[in-house]
């Protein structure tokens, strides 16, 4: 699946987790409900589908049932867990991967959709040892608390700033004519509706992208 | 989700002709229907993939208006520089809509095919006759804060989501299509969209295997224009009531006035005789009082959106008060 690179085998922290989990689920579940997909009631599976993804700069060809999301492919059919699923329904942000370059709700479009194109998750923003300036800047100005949103808040600002960059308005930009509107903490927060933090760390994160985006602070 | 079988189209009429298949569901951004597919309310048995059709370009008609492609995403319609300068309600309308991450996926098409938020609509447990025809309304007597105060029945209460089709309304697009035989049909945004009577179900004007090409902006007419959105937060938020204003006024005197409403009904709504009552007279409460009273003709609310006929009428004031300041 991974063609770059050779698949190792580590055991992680992630692994055990879900190998305790199957295991309790084996033990309390009938077996036909663990052979049935997700609310399939229909018998037959469709015809699976092939994809071609170009995923933090590799190559990835994935043979999928057609109803899978992007966020499933991502997680479940590759080792790509950096995206997470939070509500499912595009009300969350925390799913959030850059098309093309463009911010969007991964759960909520399928794998099948993006034939040949370039996804962006946030495993794919580090060089190496050194953060993406975003990454540094959420450590530094402890943009989270547990977590969770993180990565689809820092893929949600990368989009973001690329939007800011080519002039996109928001719905708070006082004069729409004007061409490049000025990024405030109004229209940051804004733009940034679509994330959504449990621990409330609206003011850190606004901070962190401040930094990022070379505004003072 | 329900299994389907996934195809790609390569043109309009393909895509037409794959629609008309009963179970069929063109996909284009997919935003709605997705999120619908997951929770069973839609269940299509085949999906029409349409994205990689030529469909996203903004182009200028010959009258000066704007030819959007269907596929052409929310983000990119609201940032355009054309639509900044001189459709500056559909800018806003569209800014107001969903998130950011959902506008670059959304489009022009789908967006004014998206289905109503209805509570009940999407909880299959519940009868809806929007979603089981005949099986009854849980929304009469039930929660019903976000539904509609005008052009309702007793079979659906349910509102349009969409900020951009009320904006599309006061400047009155119009939307083009294609069917399955190749012929091309314009359909004022007036008529596009259907209030609920006996047939929740059908939501549009829209035939079997008939798909949206394209939305047309005639040019803008003179005055300021301004969208004002009440929601419970401040962002990312459904509208309990929005308003689409193009107001042309001079020193306190309106000379014309439009007004559409979102929140409100079963479509994006618009009301003639309370344009016509603005036209020609002083900008005053007075005056915004007898609009207010016309665009709430026949309003009625259904316990929990009662508060949406005092709403809209201060929402009005404001918007009006606001426009006509210049």
């Amino acid at each position: 699946m991974h063609e770059d690179k050779p698949i190792t085998i580590e055991i992680t922290r992630r692994t055990v987790i879900e190998t305790g989990t199957t295991a309790l689920l084996l033990t309390t579940l009938p077996r036909a409900a663990l052979g049935a997909g997700p609310l399939d009631d229909t018998g037959l599976p469709p015809p699976p589908v092939t994809v071609a993804l170009q995923i933090n700069g590799h190559s990835h060809s994935l043979t999928l049932d057609p109803r899978t999301t992007l966020l499933d492919a991502l997680r479940e059919h590759l080792p790509l867990t950096g995206s997470k699923k939070g509500c499912d329904h595009g009300q969350c942000g925390a799913c959030t991967v850059l098309i093309e370059g463009r911010r969007i709700n991964s759960c909520l479009t399928l794998a099948v959709m993006h034939d040949g194109q370039s996804v962006t998750t946030v495993e794919g923003l580090a060089e190496g040892d050194n953060l993406h300036p975003l990454q540094a800047a959420f450590v530094e100005h402890d943009g989270f608390q547990c977590g969770y949103c993180t990565s689809g808040q820092i893929c949600s600002a990368i989009g973001m700033l690329a939007e800011s960059r080519t002039g996109m308005p928001s719905y708070v930009t006082e004069d729409l004519a004007q061409p490049q509107p000025e990024l405030t903490d109004i229209e940051i927060r804004e733009r940034m509706s679509g994330n959504i933090c449990r621990c409330a760390a609206y003011p850190n994160i606004v901070a962190a992208i401040k930094q990022a985006a070379g505004m003072p602070t | 989700m329900k299994a389907f079988i996934y195809q790609r189209a390569d043109s309009a009429a393909h895509a037409a002709a794959a629609a008309v298949k009963p179970g069929a569901k063109i996909i284009a951004g997919g935003t709605n229907l997705l999120d619908l597919m997951k929770l069973q309310v839609e269940t299509p048995s085949q999906l029409v993939d349409i994205n990689a059709l030529p469909l996203d370009k903004i182009e200028e008609t010959p009258d000066g208006g704007l030819r959007v492609g269907a596929l052409v995403r929310n983000s990119d319609l609201a940032a355009d520089p054309r639509v900044r300068r001189r459709y500056g309600v559909l800018s806003r309308a569209l800014l107001a809509g969903a998130s950011a991450q959902l506008r670059n996926k959304a489009t022009t098409g789908g967006n004014l095919l998206q289905r109503t938020r209805c509570y009940y609509f999407y909880d299959v447990t519940k009868p809806c006759n929007k979603r089981n025809p005949g099986s009854g309304c849980a929304a009469l007597a039930g929660f019903n804060r976000i539904h509609a105060i005008l052009g309702t029945s007793d079979h659906c209460i349910a509102t349009h989501p969409s900020d951009m089709a009320v904006a599309m309304r006061a400047l009155d697009a119009k939307v083009e299509t294609v069917n399955h035989e190749g012929e091309a049909r314009v359909i004022p945004i007036a008529e596009f969209h259907r209030l609920p009577g006996k047939t929740p179900e059908i939501e549009t004007s829209l035939k079997s295997g008939e798909i949206i090409t394209a939305v047309t902006l005639p040019p803008p007419p003179p005055g300021v224009q301004l969208y004002r959105k009440v929601r419970d937060r401040a962002s990312y938020a459904f509208a309990l009531v929005s308003v689409a204003a193009i107001v042309d006024s001079s020193r306190g005197r309106i000379s014309s006035a439009r007004l559409a409403f979102g929140g409100l009904a079963h479509k994006p709504w618009r009301v003639a005789q309370a344009e016509e009552k603005l036209a020609n007279t002083s900008a005053n409460a007075s005056a915004f009082n007898v609009a207010a009273n016309a665009v709430l003709d026949g309003a009625r609310g259904f316990g929990g959106n009662d508060f949406k006929l005092p709403l809209t009428r201060r929402t009005l004031h404001a918007v009006l008060a606001e426009i006509t300041r210049t």
